[in-house]
């Protein structure tokens, strides 16, 4: 990469406070929106890690399927079930977090350990391909990961079915008995709820 | 002060070390449901990040790791759109989404 070796550092470290500080907003604010948006900023950081990495191609991924696909849906998904509610209070809520807190900064310091004491083998020199990476990874795509290829674009219609299915009102067009024309103003009246609430 | 000829590769992994155990808290702790999905996708960009790091300074002639993440991606964009729409449903027949009100498998 022919960006200086400060300025690359500068770069790293606004971008990894951009995205901790974000994830941290993202699991503790309180509005759901607002973390929506700080999360669609870390997804944004994330895409500018990778630039540093001189993964053009994966940067503009990221930022098409994340930002604007997985974002944008959740967003929408915010503003389909967002009703203000009082949550019921829990009993053991403090030792719950005790314990989740703790087990998430124990795992954490193992990681870090980790990271930190094994000798990796790195090879050099650093990013000799460069932009070629994105004709590097369409040679993959169509030669030796081929199969994964094809089974992704059908996990995908999969899910596409799936998302449709699992979304709908279950709502027909015609009667089933009569053959009559149904009721459209029927279809946006809310329904009862099917299961109530146990306890 | 040592001489960097470029940032070193434990600074990536601990980056995405922290962004993973981020998101783990965040899935253990919430109560919307959004929110866990929204902590699962932190989790996926941590291990992307990884695969990422490891692809650019181990493997940086053959990139493997750019394809995985390519796929890593695909997949987390069909899971958050079948995630939603569980939620959707869920909201529809228990009209919350807070998650100690979903124990219809509680044993």
């Amino acid at each position: 990469m022919s960006i200086a070796i400060t300025t690359q550092i500068i770069c790293f470290t606004i971008l990894s406070l951009v995205i901790l500080i974000g994830a941290l907003g993202v699991v503790l604010l309180e509005s759901i929106v607002y973390s929506a948006f700080l999360l669609g900023g870390v997804f944004m950081s994330v895409a500018g890690l990778y630039l540093l990495l001189n993964a053009s191609f994966v940067a503009a991924a990221q930022v098409l399927v994340y930002v604007g696909a997985v974002n944008v849906l959740i967003i929408f998904a915010i503003m389909l079930v967002n009703k203000k509610e009082d949550l019921k209070p829990i009993n053991d809520i403090k030792s719950r977090r005790i314990i989740s807190t703790s087990i998430c900064l124990t795992l954490l310091s193992l990681l870090i350990r980790v990271d930190l004491t094994n000798v990796w083998s790195l090879s050099s020199p650093l990013n000799s391909i460069g932009e070629e990476s994105t004709i590097r990874i369409g040679e993959h795509l169509f030669s030796d990961y081929l199969l994964p290829f094809e089974v992704a674009s059908v996990l995908l219609l999969m899910a596409m079915i799936g998302a449709i299915v699992l979304a709908r009102r279950d709502v027909m067009s015609q009667d089933i008995s009569t053959g009559l024309p149904v009721d459209q103003e029927l279809i946006e009246k809310s329904s009862e709820p099917l299961l109530t609430n146990k306890n | 002060m040592m001489n960097l000829e470029s940032i070193p590769i434990q600074a990536f992994l601990i980056v995405s070390s922290a962004l993973f155990c981020i998101g783990i808290w965040g899935l253990l702790n919430s109560r919307n449901a959004v929110r866990v999905l929204m902590s699962i996708e932190l989790m996926l960009n941590a291990v992307n990040i990884n695969l990422m790091a490891f692809s650019s300074y181990v493997d940086n002639n053959l990139i493997q790791g750019q394809v995985f993440t390519i796929f890593v991606i695909t997949v987390a964009a069909a899971e958050a759109a079948v995630g939603l729409a569980i939620l959707l449903s869920l909201y529809r027949n228990r009209v919350t989404v807070d998650m100690e009100s979903f124990n219809l498998l509680k044993w």
